[in-house]
């Protein structure tokens, strides 16, 4: 117990950070920093899959799509309580990532990685397909719209109970399994661990947590669930994200989401570049710099400057 | 530690398994039986192919960088994609059509080469996500250099087969279609050769299986390893240009479902196998002209996931692909 005490000071800091920031940011950054809390989750929920289980995805969009629309359309339709659509998300997800990780169980690794990418191209073509249900290529809207206040306030609770739920369920039984599975699936076996089980768990609770960052990427995109959001290019900002962060590790996702959140709206805004086309050079030129200088993420430094010190 | 071991020696020749030989040969008598009572289905199944072959060329690059790397480069389509720009450019500067073509594969062959020794010889080695993550990155940055140079606004290229049709019986066919074909199949021809019967690319050969003990005999296998990421750049370079008249118009996604087809047909063939990555992308091109138009749940919305369904139900029975080797692994 004496061991986590820093990590728990870090994370007490971190909450009260957190909790305190809205007061000194304008509305459109809250709104801004909402969206950071989102992809936070999801990025959460792809470390828990590639980072700790060691099986690639790409098709987390595909994941928060199905949140996105769960929300979207549960309120416009049935006019439901946005907060109450995220519990509903999560199972919805839940259901789905399990049904997915069943076939994967016979993929792996770049096989693996190519059928939940169809998964993710194959999505959001289906509400082009029954749009009279859900709103076609314009998409369907939440009945109500929140503000960006609202969105801060729930998107970082939701945020931070994601974190907690990540934790406890890394840490115990369920954690060691993945890990196991991730560094030799045949060692795995060897010592008990009924590979079929725990595989398509961790693609339910991955699933799970990316569909209610879904439901959250909706509600902080004006409320609108469109199939063109959430393209495979959302999956790949996502992997992206999960990389800087640094697989296998808790401490960097913050870092990860805020690079993808932040980086292109910062670079847009920087001076030489300006265009919106110029963002794209700098967010790929600092992906590839990021990669090449931090090949293990913003969370593989921190074992290193601790080596370094070491040295010293 | 789990280690992969590689069975398949170099000498061995395998040929696929034969429940695959016979649904290709199935599919074979399928197509032509269909193509000889309908003429509509065997003008479908030659456009199917016209298509086809361009996503087995683009997936040929994948599948040469793969067997190189072990890693599937996303940026593969959008290295493609610029390159048709600098065609595009090179004709804006008064050059004829074909005079730019070359130009552009030789420009081609340079910036896989550049591009692999910038931007993956660092990453080079490490965990395979770094790599695929850097690939990523070039895809966004590629996306971006051409939008800022050229914009993302529709250009028009000067097309190179024009619209002539030819008439085979009743079936007609399109000059394009055609020329898609032939241009596609030699410069596949031509790499097969390489590999096969220049010193260059039996050491590509041995690098890409053995890289330890290939280095040990005195190949320069980074060297060559940047030669193979030139000669997938030139690959995907005639894929695009073919690419190119299909669609009519030349904007910054041009390539973008062909990247995705690629990738399904690279994966149905087996991400090892060069000719079953042709064979994937000539079946898929045909296979999503067919279903188009026959099957009318599905029209033109449905294609895409009906596809990567097929192509899971592919790999559901047969994990790696119809042309795949299973790995052997050793604890």
């Amino acid at each position: 117990m004496r061991r986590s005490a820093p990590a728990l000071v870090a994370v007490a800091i971190a909450a009260l950070f957190f909790a305190l920031l809205p007061f000194g940011l304008s509305d459109y950054h809250r709104g801004l920093a909402a969206s950071v809390a989102v992809y936070l989750i999801a990025i959460l929920g792809l470390n828990v899959l590639t980072g700790y289980t060691g099986q690639i995805s790409i098709g987390h969009s595909a994941f928060m799509a199905i949140g996105g629309y769960t929300t979207a359309i549960m309120s416009h339709y049935h006019n439901t309580n946005l907060i109450l659509t995220l519990p509903l998300a999560f199972a919805i997800t839940f259901g789905c990532g399990v049904l997915v990780g069943l076939p994967a169980l016979r993929l792996s690794g770049v096989y693996l990685a190519l059928a939940t990418f169809a998964l993710a191209v194959s999505i959001p073509q289906l509400p082009l397909k029954f749009s009279t249900f859900t709103g076609g290529s314009a998409g369907i809207s939440a009945s109500k719209s929140v503000s960006n206040t609202w969105l801060y306030g729930v998107s970082w609770s939701t945020a931070a109970i994601a974190f907690l739920f990540t934790w406890l369920v890394l840490r115990g039984r369920t954690g060691r399994a993945f890990r196991a599975i991730r560094d030799s699936e045949i060692a795995a076996t060897s010592s008990g661990v009924t590979l079929a089980i725990y595989k398509t768990l961790a693609f339910g609770v991955s699933a799970a947590l990316a569909g209610v960052a879904g439901s959250l990427f909706v509600l902080v995109t004006n409320g609108f669930a469109q199939p063109n959001e959430f393209s495979v290019t959302l999956s790949l900002k996502i992997l992206v994200g999960a990389a800087v962060a640094g697989l296998g590790s808790l401490w960097g996702i913050l870092f990860g989401a805020a690079f993808i959140a932040l980086l292109p709206t910062l670079s847009a805004s920087a001076p030489l570049i300006g265009s919106a086309h110029g963002q794209d050079v700098v967010f790929g030129l600092f992906v590839i710099v990021v990669m090449i200088l931090l090949p293990t993420g913003v969370a593989g430094l921190v074992p290193r400057l601790r080596r370094i010190r070491v040295k010293a | 530690m789990v280690e992969l071991a590689r069975k398949h020696p170099l000498s061995a020749r395998r040929l696929p398994a034969s429940p695959v030989l016979l649904l290709l040969v199935a599919a074979c008598i399928f197509l032509t039986v269909g193509s000889l009572r309908s003429t509509i289905f065997a003008q479908l199944t030659v456009a199917g192919v016209a298509t086809g072959v361009v996503f087995g060329s683009l997936a040929l690059a994948l599948v040469l960088i793969y067997r190189a790397t072990e890693v599937i480069n996303f940026a593969q389509g959008e290295m493609a994609m610029a390159m048709v720009y600098v065609a595009y450019q090179l004709m804006l500067w008064g050059l004829t059509y074909w005079e730019a073509f070359f130009l552009t594969l030789a420009i081609a062959f340079v910036f896989g080469v550049v591009t692999q020794q910038i931007f993956i010889r660092p990453v080079q080695g490490r965990s395979v996500i770094a790599v695929v993550i850097v690939t990523v990155g070039l895809f966004i940055l590629i996306d971006g250099l051409v939008e800022w140079k050229w914009s993302a606004n529709q250009r028009f290229m000067q097309a190179p087969f024009g619209n002539k049709i030819y008439h085979l019986g009743s079936v007609p066919i399109a000059r394009q279609d055609l020329g898609t074909i032939v241009i596609t199949l030699v410069s596949v021809l031509a790499l097969w050769a390489f590999f096969r019967f220049t010193k260059l690319g039996l050491g590509m050969r041995a690098g890409a299986l053995r890289p330890a003990a290939a280095r040990l005999v005195g190949v320069r296998t980074n060297a060559l390893l940047a030669v193979g990421w030139g000669l997938a750049a030139v690959l995907g370079a005639v894929a695009g240009l073919m690419t190119e008249p299909a669609e009519y118009v030349l904007q910054p996604t041009l390539m973008q479902p062909v990247l995705l087809y690629a990738f399904a047909a690279a994966v149905l063939g087996g991400l090892e196998s060069p000719g079953g990555a042709l064979v994937g992308g000539i079946a898929l091109g045909i296979f999503l002209n067919l279903i188009g138009q026959y099957v009318h749940f599905v029209g033109s919305v449905l294609q895409l996931p009906v596809a990567f369904a097929a192509l899971l139900l592919v790999l559901l029975v047969k994990p790696t692909g119809l042309f795949g080797h299973r790995t052997v692994r050793k604890v």
